[in-house]
């Protein structure tokens, strides 16, 4: 039977155990910085990629922001400062395509009662590396971010260093295979973790 | 009343609980009073026995959790013999705490400050330059760390008491074993692994949590965007918690009430009857589908019972006053202060040593990481909010009732059998029924004590 390529917008067939081993591998000892790249296009590249995230998520701009990430895609924000393996521990959150979706999604229904109103954010992204993987397209950046929430009334931080796992298109952009955000009190009890990272 | 039931507060306050908690209403002090906290911290979080950790995460001799009882830091220790204890984290000399990682594997404890080292079953071990002492602090049983009195398991969970008196663990979980039996027995081996968490907590009484517990009337306003989530593919409405949209009821959902303040609302009975009819009503979550694929093609029929592990079990347990399994998860609510309470959302894993699910179980486990974490990102945090909003909305000091007061003198609403009180989806029988037991507690004035281990 032939079928038609799973959209994974509405199906979840591309996280598999052979993913998730990947996934685990590609983000352990990557930050060698024999490996960082000295191109300046790719730099550049990899820095307003960043800041256009940064701003889409402060402004709220949940589906922009979601286009800058490739059709099968991992966001994942691990619950242990180790990362450990997705498959045996919870996370603080592991989305993959559609259940990126979903958060946007809940977010838009109105009846989202952790974020009514919604949180403003500021982020400044900075400390960007970029280094070089095994395949000429792909990249890892890295970056330290300082998010100030405003939330009922108060200020408050959210602090850590995220990792973003690109490929190049041929437009000369990239698009987001896998972010991983690694906060810094990852493992403490957070009041209200509703915010997107 | 005589002036002896009254409950002593700071200043010679006294609080007259009977006055505060009736049947339909309990009044904002409960949640507002620190005086009140202050008191809960000894009539509940210490003269009854309160969930401090699960076996799985000291499963080995020499390994250490740290937890709390109320607000006194806790070490909970698994000793060379396999004996479990409860130690005060606080140095005998001078009270600094001498462990201060969250969990690891030690033979001894040496406090930083000055070096007194203790075993892993919190015997005095070391005094350093002891000629400096006209005493030998190891022949005193008194400097041995302090620790809570009483610890027993109930397969796998962990209590403690600082009560003599209490009735023991067994005895005290009464009725609500069964429901406990129910949801680890659907494992192999009937038993469970923490594996991490979602932490979060909120600026709010504890004790808001524990009302919200069993609380089937809030699912469908609380979670609407969870619930429309769920179901965002598939207009039958299915998926999720969606069996709460139609006059709950009058359908098959019961909540029990088994006395000591515990509870259980059972959602099984919603459930089709058929392997994998758990898994037919998940949400959507990451790895579903592929894993499923794999999953059917390698086991055929069984593979039903397997994607049911990596379900969650329409479950809510609650064992009063801070240990909640609902779903996968086991909750232990922290109280931190009258108005802040931490809430971590342990996931549990299956662990098959005899390999009875043919070699299955890291797949399931895969999937069920997944089920387990949405709840509490899409749905908890709503519910968090609503209950720091309720904090916020006692401090109307004139209007001080909060209700609990639905099903409340209807006729033919509950049957009672064996001590049992079971009633509809979303009334709140068991609100009314755990209050009455809190009530005793705040009113009761037990003996509290520690040990120093050993012979005591």
């Amino acid at each position: 039977m032939v079928t038609a390529p799973a959209n994974p917008s509405e199906t979840s067939h591309y996280i598999t155990d052979a993913y998730y081993t990947d996934l685990v591998k590609v983000f352990a000892d990557w930050d060698d910085s024999a490996q960082l790249s000295h191109d300046t296009v790719v730099q550049q590249r990899a820095q307003a990629m960043l800041y256009q995230e940064a701003r889409y998520l402060d402004q709220g701009k949940f589906k922009e922001w979601l286009d800058l990430f490739a059709p099968e895609c991992a966001y994942w924000i691990p619950g242990s400062w180790e990362r450990g393996d997705p498959r045996r521990e919870i996370t603080f959150a592991f989305h993959d395509r559609r259940q990126l979706e979903d958060r946007v999604y809940r977010l838009e229904t109105g009846y989202a009662w952790s974020q009514h109103p919604a949180s403003r954010t500021n982020r400044l992204v900075s400390n960007i590396e970029v280094f070089q993987t095994n395949r000429s397209d792909v990249f890892m950046i890295r970056s330290n971010f300082n998010m100030t929430e405003f939330l009922n009334g108060e200020l408050r931080p959210w602090v850590g260093y995220a990792v973003h796992r690109v490929q190049q298109t041929g437009e000369g952009t990239f698009k987001i295979l896998a972010k991983q955000v690694n906060l810094i009190n990852c493992d403490q009890n957070i009041r209200n973790p509703s915010v997107t990272l | 009343m005589s002036d002896g039931n009254l409950a002593p507060g700071r200043d010679g306050r006294r609080f007259d609980f009977e006055a505060l908690i009736h049947e339909e209403k309990v009044h904002r002090s409960l949640y507002t009073d620190p005086d009140i906290f202050a008191l809960e911290l000894t009539r509940v979080f210490g003269a009854t026995w309160v969930y401090l950790a699960h076996e799985s995460q000291i499963p080995k001799p020499f390994d250490f959790f740290q937890t709390k009882l109320g607000l006194r830091p806790i070490i909970v220790t698994r000793d060379g013999k396999n004996e479990i204890h409860a130690l005060y984290n606080r140095c005998t000399h001078r009270g600094a705490t001498v462990c201060r990682q969250a969990k690891g594997s030690t033979r001894s404890f040496r406090c930083p400050y000055h070096g007194w080292t203790y075993s892993i079953s919190g015997e005095l071990a070391g005094v350093p330059w002891r000629e400096g002492y006209a005493r030998d602090h190891k022949e005193e049983g008194q400097f041995n760390l302090a620790q809570v009195p009483r610890v027993e398991s109930y397969r796998g969970f962990i209590f403690g008491t600082l009560n003599l008196e209490a009735a023991p663990l067994i005895e005290h979980l009464a009725g609500v074993r069964k429901p406990i039996d129910d949801w680890l027995d659907r494992h192999p081996g009937g038993k469970v692994a923490v594996c991490e968490a979602n932490r979060m907590k909120f600026k709010g009484n504890w004790k808001l949590a524990y009302d919200n517990s069993a609380d089937g009337y809030h699912v469908i306003f609380s979670h609407r965007s969870l619930l429309m989530m769920e179901n965002r593919f598939s207009p039958d409405d299915e998926k999720g918690m969606s069996f709460y949209k139609q006059h709950p009821d009058d359908g098959p959902i019961r909540v029990h009430y088994y006395g000591n303040g515990h509870h259980f609302k059972d959602k099984r009975p919603t459930l089709a009857n058929h392997p994998g009819a758990m898994w037919q009503i998940e949400g959507k979550h990451p790895g579903m589908e592929g894993y499923e694929a794999e999953l059917r093609e390698k086991y055929g029929d069984d593979a039903d019972f397997y994607l049911d592990l990596a379900a969650g079990i329409p479950m809510n347990i609650n064992v009063f006053p801070n240990l909640l399994i609902l779903g996968n998860h086991i909750q232990v609510l922290e109280p931190l202060s009258y108005t802040e309470t931490a809430t971590t959302w342990y996931g549990t894993a299956v662990v098959d040593e005899e390999n009875e699910l043919n070699g299955a179980v890291d797949a399931i486990n895969a999937l069920r990481m997944r089920t387990q974490e949405q709840f509490p990102l899409f749905g908890e945090v709503d519910d968090l909010t609503n209950f720091e909003e309720i904090q916020v909305g006692l401090g109307a000091e004139e209007d001080p009732w909060v209700y609990m007061d639905r099903g409340l003198g209807l006729p033919d609403r509950f049957t009672e059998k064996d001590g049992v009180i079971t009633g509809p989806a979303t009334d709140e029988v068991f609100m009314r029924e755990y209050m009455k037991h809190y009530k005793k507690l705040m009113m009761a004035n037990p003996t509290l004590s520690i040990s120093r281990g050993g012979s005591d």
